[in-house]
């Protein structure tokens, strides 16, 4: 069992190997995930895990390791790996642990662990997803198949112990729900996977309303064409937006930022986006899924504005970007087993806004309202951005017929500042949310 | 050279006749098959920024996977501890997939050993001398920086790994292999008065420390840097559908999207892929011959043996634009009556095999590369893609380019930015109207993602003419 205790050994017996900043990192849980398929089980998984990381610094030479073996032997070879490779890594004054006046001082209970997660039966959870899926597939005839439904649970452990003499644990559990039916007319076959993830059981959307909502989802997908190429208003659907979000955390990163390798370098206190925006990380908000007590490195996690009323107020910071950047990390470490921590997210957002969907659509006289986007293409350094993307055409403020095979493309630059209006339909199925979000011109490339 | 089974119990307190009694207990409630899978993997990873080496880290990763197949069900557990006790409680728990009682005994294994080692490598990167390692990277800085002085940052890293697998079958089948695996990193930074642009490159495979010699390291220098230095003049994009020619190599991302994962067999057989039911049809232009082959010596996507145990093999996909083949795993094999082609792959012990894409890529046509450009008055020649993606259900693609220019009058012109290409699998290859005779394999560089779980590929692709793709610029 990995414990506290195990852990301060090892940052101790680091330090007696001539470490002089030791951070141990570790991490049990268990895991269990059904796929049903078609009504029937296909696939069952379950199993427990663990593994310890430790980050060491040599007169500001870095280096870490990683085992998911916890025999003594192994810990041993651990902690040699890392100081030995700390003493061949250069000099980097940046590379540091937190002070100690940033590091948490007690333990929040923000609501992240439902005992009540664990106890769910295998057949109760082969129950929900089965449910969801044939919610899914008594929606309509048109739909012929599914890619199947799935059950997955997680409960977790998360230790943290370093020589600034921080020690800090909290358990988490984590349920998820997703569905994915296929729909089938006129020779065009469609999939649109939905789902919901949370801590608690309770805040988890139900296995009916998921599985209907995934049948709404791939029905509406159905006969599809590529519009002319054009410049239009786009309407982002909520997910969609969510997708831009996770493009925008990219911007804001402080890697990025120290690199300058993104288009917000240097405008903190500017206007980079209409003033109806507000995007804020909250690492606090209680019984979500992307909230901690304690970030990566110890601090205490809070909420910060990365953008308020358009105006650019924060970079998330860990220690490292922090200390490049000569500002104050945001408690946005984020770390894996093994490297440095990164910057990550905790719970990402836009901050809802006043419209109703409809009244958004409404607005469009000939337009693209978004709900799926397909690739990888943003490049944070020049805010440039083109992706793949799917959804309906909206003629005269209404939606007309669905769209395919088209791509979205515009600079971030102007995408932020054009952001029209935005929706008051916020929901958190994960650890990003955005509502729906209308940007006043990109180009529309299709046919 | 490592002897798997050896290694395994030589370094953990387990015997043959423990895996036979394990692979028993798997089949304890049942079942049409059963498989464990034992992993050992150390992984190094260096990063150099800002002209110094910021970290050195090193994982080992050790468990073991236990797999019970009944119908078209599948039953998984794993655990982090190589011992009898702990595989006996993961094999008991993926043993409840099956329902029936029928009680079997110890299953006899004998030992196999791969028909050949596809990557035999004399000095082992994990056990270089880190100064050693650090050398190499501060080699593509320096001379990164030499190659314009507008090159302002290079971040290099190098990631390497050994995987010792020992895969036991219910089958009677006890094989291992030892795979190393090893990728060097480049990215450039441009800065011309602010305005700032990035360049990518780097290389690997199966390989030892010998493969990363000057001139390849020297190459990838110059290459993420060129790079980023050609799109400090890239104008707009255009917008729309144009006559699109990829230049060969890690272009290939195309196939592995447009056709590659919509045949792999899972989606096939669960009537799920655009491809579903389309064997013998034509699904490419005559010009198209598409292979997957896992046995080439030292790529990235190269195995001696699947992740179940498999030899790999060349199966080929498309031939002269006909669909002829899909990829196998055993699960789909069995349910189909198809012959394996050795391409279950998982990304660890902790994750189950499925069907995979390892070196996929376009033979060589006829066509002269010079050719195929001076026939297209009008388009885009895409000379760099970045990553792509695909829904495998209406068979619509992406792949973004990250290096591309005009084409004008039969001429490559002025570069232009990064954009977003998109198209419909089942029929982008039907508009290939020009195959050249420069097939290149990327350097070494890919890794496909699906269902959660990450494998190392290789893509590949002769230059070729695309009569139509809709090209997501901005103008």
């Amino acid at each position: 069992m990995i414990t506290t205790e195990l852990l301060s050994d090892i940052v101790n017996q680091a330090v007696k190997h001539g470490a002089t900043e030791v951070e141990a990192f570790g991490v049990e849980s268990t895991e269990f995930h059904v796929e049903v398929r078609l009504g029937e089980v296909e696939k069952l998984q379950e199993a427990a895990s663990r593994g310890i990381g430790l980050r060491v610094l040599y007169q500001s030479r870095q280096a870490s390791s990683s085992t998911s073996d916890v025999s003594p032997q192994a810990i041993e070879e651990l902690i040699t790996s890392a100081v030995e490779m700390a003493k061949l890594t250069s000099v980097d004054d940046a590379a540091a642990l937190p002070y100690g006046d940033e590091l948490a001082r007690e333990i929040a209970d923000l609501g992240l662990y439902d005992p009540g997660v664990g106890k769910l039966t295998t057949d109760r959870k082969i129950e929900m997803a089965r449910s969801a899926e044939e919610a899914a597939r008594g929606a309509d005839p048109r739909i012929t198949n599914s890619e199947g439904s799935a059950c997955s649970t997680t409960t977790s452990k998360t230790i943290l112990v370093t020589s600034a003499g921080f020690a800090g644990e909290y358990q988490g559990t984590t349920c998820a729900l997703t569905v994915a039916p296929i729909a089938k007319e006129g020779g065009q076959m469609q999939v649109a996977a939905w789902g919901d993830r949370q801590r608690a059981l309770a805040s988890l959307d139900s296995p009916e309303a998921l599985g209907r909502e995934a049948a709404r989802r791939v029905l509406r997908k159905l006969n599809a064409r590529k519009v002319p190429t054009q410049e239009a208003p786009v309407v982002f659907e909520s997910s969609a937006a969510e997708e831009l979000l996770g493009d925008f955390f990219v911007a804001v990163d402080g890697y990025s930022i120290f690199r300058r390798a993104s288009f917000l370098v240097g405008r903190l206190g500017e206007t980079v986006a209409a003033p109806a925006l507000t995007v804020i990380d909250d690492g606090r908000m209680r019984g979500a899924v992307g909230s901690r007590p304690f970030d990566g490195e110890g601090l205490a996690a809070r909420r910060t504005v990365v953008v308020e009323n358009g105006v650019l107020k924060n970079y998330l910071l860990n220690t490292y970007t922090a200390r490049k950047l000569g500002l104050r990390a945001t408690a946005s470490a984020t770390r894996a087993l093994t490297g440095a921590p990164v910057v990550g997210f905790s719970n990402f957002f836009i901050a809802p806004g006043v419209y109703q969907t409809d009244e958004i659509i409404a607005s469009v006289k000939n337009g693209f309202y978004v709900t799926e986007m397909l690739g990888f293409g943003f490049n944070a350094v020049t805010g440039d951005f083109s992706r793949g993307a799917s959804g309906w055409w909206i003629e005269n403020g209404k939606l007309a017929f669905p769209v395919e095979e088209v791509t979205v493309a515009g600079n971030f630059r102007d995408m932020l500042r054009g952001i029209e209006m935005i929706g008051n339909d916020l929901r958190f199925r994960g650890r990003t949310a955005a509502p729906t979000i209308k940007i006043d011109r990109m180009m529309v490339s299709g046919g | 050279m490592i002897e798997p089974i050896k290694f395994f119990t030589g370094k953990f307190n387990i015997s043959i006749s423990d895996i036979e009694s394990l692979l028993g207990v798997a089949l304890s409630r049942g079942g049409d098959y059963a498989d464990l899978y034992f992993e050992h993997t150390t992984l190094n990873s260096l990063n150099l920024e800002e002209q110094i080496v910021k970290s050195a880290n090193r994982a080992a990763r050790q468990g073991v996977g236990v797999r019970v197949i009944s119908g078209e069900k599948t039953g998984y557990a794993y655990c982090d501890e190589v011992d009898v006790a702990a595989i006996r409680k993961a094999a008991l728990t993926a043993a409840h997939i099956a329902q029936s009682r029928s009680h079997v005994g110890p299953v006899g294994v004998s030992r196999v050993s791969p028909a050949r080692d596809l990557y035999p490598v004399a000095q082992l990167i994990d056990d270089e001398p880190l100064p050693r390692k650090i050398e190499l990277l501060n080699r593509i800085d320096r001379k990164s920086r030499a190659f314009d002085r507008r090159i302002r940052e290079a971040q290099v890293s190098l990631a390497d790994e050994f995987k010792v697998v020992l895969i036991a079958t219910s089958e009677g089948k006890l094989i291992g292999d030892a795979q190393p695996l090893a990728r060097m990193r480049v990215m450039c930074i441009a800065d011309d008065d602010g305005a700032l642009q990035s360049g990518f490159s780097g290389g690997g495979g199966r390989v030892g420390m010998d493969f990363f010699s000057d001139q390849v390291l020297d190459h990838y220098a110059d290459e993420a840097a060129r790079q980023a230095i050609v799109q400090l003049e890239a104008q707009d994009a255009p917008a729309g559908p144009m006559e699109v020619v990829l230049g060969p190599g890690w272009t290939g991302v195309l196939l592995h999207e447009a056709v590659g994962h919509g045949l792999e067999a899972d989606f096939n057989r669960k009537g799920m892929s655009a491809f579903s039911g389309m064997m013998g049809r034509k699904v490419a232009s005559e010009f198209c011959t598409v292979v997957d082959d896992g046995a080439m010596p030292n790529r990235r996507g190269s195995l001696n043996i699947d992740d179940e145990g498999n030899p790999t093999s060349r199966t080929v996909l498309i031939e002269n634009g006909v669909l002829r083949g899909y990829l196998q795993d055993k699960l789909s094999s069995r349910l189909t009556n198809a012959s394996l082609t050795g391409n279950g792959r998982r990304e660890s012990y902790r994750h189950m095999p499925m069907p995979r894409m390892t070196n996929t890529y376009m033979l060589n046509g006829a066509s002269a590369s010079g050719d195929i450009i001076r026939s297209v008055k009008r388009g885009l020649y895409a000379a760099q893609i970045g990553g792509g993606q695909v829904d495998i259900t209406n068979g619509k693609f992406v792949f973004s380019v990250t290096e591309a220019y005009l084409i004008e009058d039969g001429k490559v012109t002025a570069p232009v930015k990064g954009a977003t290409l998109i198209g419909n699998g089942p029929d982008a290859l039907t508009k290939v109207t020009a195959v050249a005779n420069d097939l290149a394999l990327d350097e070494g560089v890919g890794t496909c993602g699906k269902d959660g779980q990450s494998v190392p590929v290789c893509v590949g692709l002769p230059t070729i003419k695309i009569s139509e793709m809709t090209v997501g610029g901005t103008k």
